[in-house]
């Protein structure tokens, strides 16, 4: 099971490493016998991967930023309202999760164009933000509605007003739910690929994932191969360590919807 | 929550839970905006888009044409075998996810150490980029260079390279494998949190009235864990029926738009023949496929589930 896992990104990692010529010999070697590390360089130095990742740190950033501050607002709103409106909002918040990507591509270009925002970081951040914010929104209600009341009255005693209790109290106590939602988004953001790929063209613009799948060789019928493979481990392995990290909190995130 | 304790609860103080109608909306006032922009107005703009010919052939002017758009779906071949491809690719994907997913959730709740590590490796396939697994498996089932024809052949199985990208069966074969490479961790994980759930000593009680493997599974696993396994599901149908990233980097549609998925067929309708209308009628009518069978399963699974238990 982990084998399967794993092997092809390790096949990916050896590819990675071979120079043009082993890579294209037939029966493939299972090791690279001069290990290169051109891949990597061509990828970083001539083609402007360095910018792809910082474009793609940017976004998922901001994104998961923006999605968590809504989502936390949302939800802190949502857990101490009535059950009747906890309930329509939190089921129209899940109708809304169950939308295909494509509903919302052609409307979202329009406005994009209009808004003369294509190929701005912007153009994702929020769609991306609004995307995720469902998921978020429902992971942190069940979270916060377990903080007891009584920390809440005790803050009005001492005259905080709502927002400020929130901020001080709620927040802070919200932490491993907050990171949680953000983690998920991130990685959602991230992966992003078909809004990407439409309001992205410019090439100082684009994202990892659309980066790596429009990566082309010098002709158009040359696949470049190990561009690719190097393209493939340095656009996942973040990501790995991202899961070997949070790999709880990853879980925990996934699950926590389904139980209730 | 270890500080709840030392707080004492003040009873003079008329903060009752709920909070007053205005406060909450102002409170969700950020969420509601961003959902408005993003999804409720593209949602709307895309029905009406529907029921118009907007596109290249007018110049974008948005003219109404009643069902025009719907009509011409019933008879557009393209569109009938990208459904077609789309639920090969839905219903093989799901049923594979699901059956590996639930074994090794099945097998992995009776372990209890070193299921961490396990799991974080077994997860990362789902933390990757579709769009870059789908370029991680061409490569794999690359013709000339591939490792899977390099080792068919060096175990003699395989006297001439296979075409696996160029060839309509084994096309999908490998969009299949690709997607339940990736997905299968999700499902294998809300399905062992569903697993955990269920009370140990219900299980000793089927024991004491002399049941085996399966009253024990029927009678216990399951009630508890329907409800997971009827959120995984819904969840993975509507993103496989959904299916874009893998299909357009991998094969993009091909070999001769045998694997062309519905949303495949509709971002072309959108970006490249910019027949707008005409693009968001697919989508409309991907949206009440979904619907449908959202509905049926919700009948199957959760309201038979509540009348047999």
């Amino acid at each position: 099971m982990c084998i399967f896992a794993l092997a092809p990104l390790a096949w990916h990692g050896v590819s990675s490493f071979k120079s043009p010529a082993e890579l294209t010999r037939t029966p493939p070697s299972l090791l690279p016998e001069q290990p290169v590390l051109s891949n990597y360089e061509e990828l970083f130095v001539r083609r402007p991967f360095g910018r792809y990742y910082v474009n793609t740190v940017v976004i998922a950033a901001l994104s998961a930023l923006l999605c968590v501050a809504a989502a936390s607002m949302c939800a802190y709103g949502l857990a101490r309202a009535s059950e009747a409106v906890r309930k329509t909002a939190t089921s129209s918040l899940l109708a809304v999760a169950f939308f295909p990507p494509i509903v919302f591509l052609f409307p979202l270009y329009e406005m994009i164009r209009a808004a003369g925002l294509v190929n701005h970081p912007w153009s994702l951040i929020v769609p991306y933000a609004a995307l995720n914010l469902p998921f978020a929104t429902w992971l942190l209600t069940g979270y916060m509605r377990q903080i007891p009341i009584e920390l809440e009255e005790a803050a009005a005693v001492d005259g905080l007003s709502r927002f400020k209790t929130f901020v001080r109290i709620i927040l802070p106590l919200s932490m491993p739910a907050l990171s949680t939602a953000a983690i998920l988004a991130f990685i959602f953001s991230w992966n992003e690929f078909m809004l990407a790929l439409t309001f992205m063209n410019r090439e100082s613009s684009k994202t990892i994932t659309v980066g790596v799948a429009t990566l082309s060789g010098a002709f158009a019928y040359e696949i470049p191969w190990g561009l690719l493979a190097a393209g493939v481990i340095a656009s996942s392995l973040p990501l790995i360590a991202t899961v070997m990290i949070f790999q709880k909190k990853i879980v925990a995130g996934l699950t926590a919807g389904s139980g209730k | 929550m270890a500080t709840a304790q030392d707080v004492k609860p003040v009873a003079q103080v008329r903060t009752s839970g709920e909070m007053g109608s205005h406060q909450w909306g102002l409170f969700g006032l950020p969420a509601a905006i961003l959902l408005l922009l993003v999804v409720a107005y593209p949602i709307v703009r895309t029905v009406a888009l529907s029921f118009s010919d907007m596109g290249l052939s007018n110049e974008f002017q948005m003219e109404w044409t009643g069902l025009g758009n719907f009509r011409r779906l019933f008879s557009d071949s393209r569109f009938a075998s990208g459904l077609k491809a789309t639920t090969v690719f839905t219903i093989t994907s799901v049923t594979l996810e699901f059956v590996i997913g639930l074994g090794l959730a099945l097998a992995a709740s009776e372990f209890v150490r070193g299921r961490g590590l396990i799991r974080s490796i077994f997860l990362a396939p789902w933390t990757l980029p579709t769009a870059i697994i789908a370029v991680l498996w061409s490569w794999i089932f690359n013709d000339q260079y591939g490792i899977v024809n390099g080792l068919l052949q060096k175990a003699h199985l395989l006297e001439s390279p296979i075409a696996w990208l160029g060839t309509p069966g084994t096309a999908m074969g490998v969009l299949v494998l690709a997607d339940v490479w990736k997905t299968t961790p999700f499902v294998f994980v809300v399905l062992l949190a569903g697993l955990q759930s269920v009370p140990q000593d219900l299980y000793e009680a089927i024991e004491m009235d002399g049941g085996g493997m399966w009253p024990k599974f029927r009678y216990v696993t399951l009630p508890f864990l329907l409800p997971f396994l009827f959120i995984a599901l819904i969840f993975r149908l509507i993103q496989a029926f959904a299916v874009f990233d893998l299909v357009y980097v991998m094969t993009g549609g091909g070999p001769g738009g045998a694997t062309e998925t519905v949303s495949v067929y509709s971002y072309r309708t959108y970006m490249r023949y910019l027949d707008i209308g005409y693009g968001s009628a697919q989508v409309v009518a991907m949206i009440l496929i979904l619907c449908i069978v959202a509905i049926a399963m919700y009948q199957l699974l959760v309201k038979r589930h509540e009348r047999t238990f």
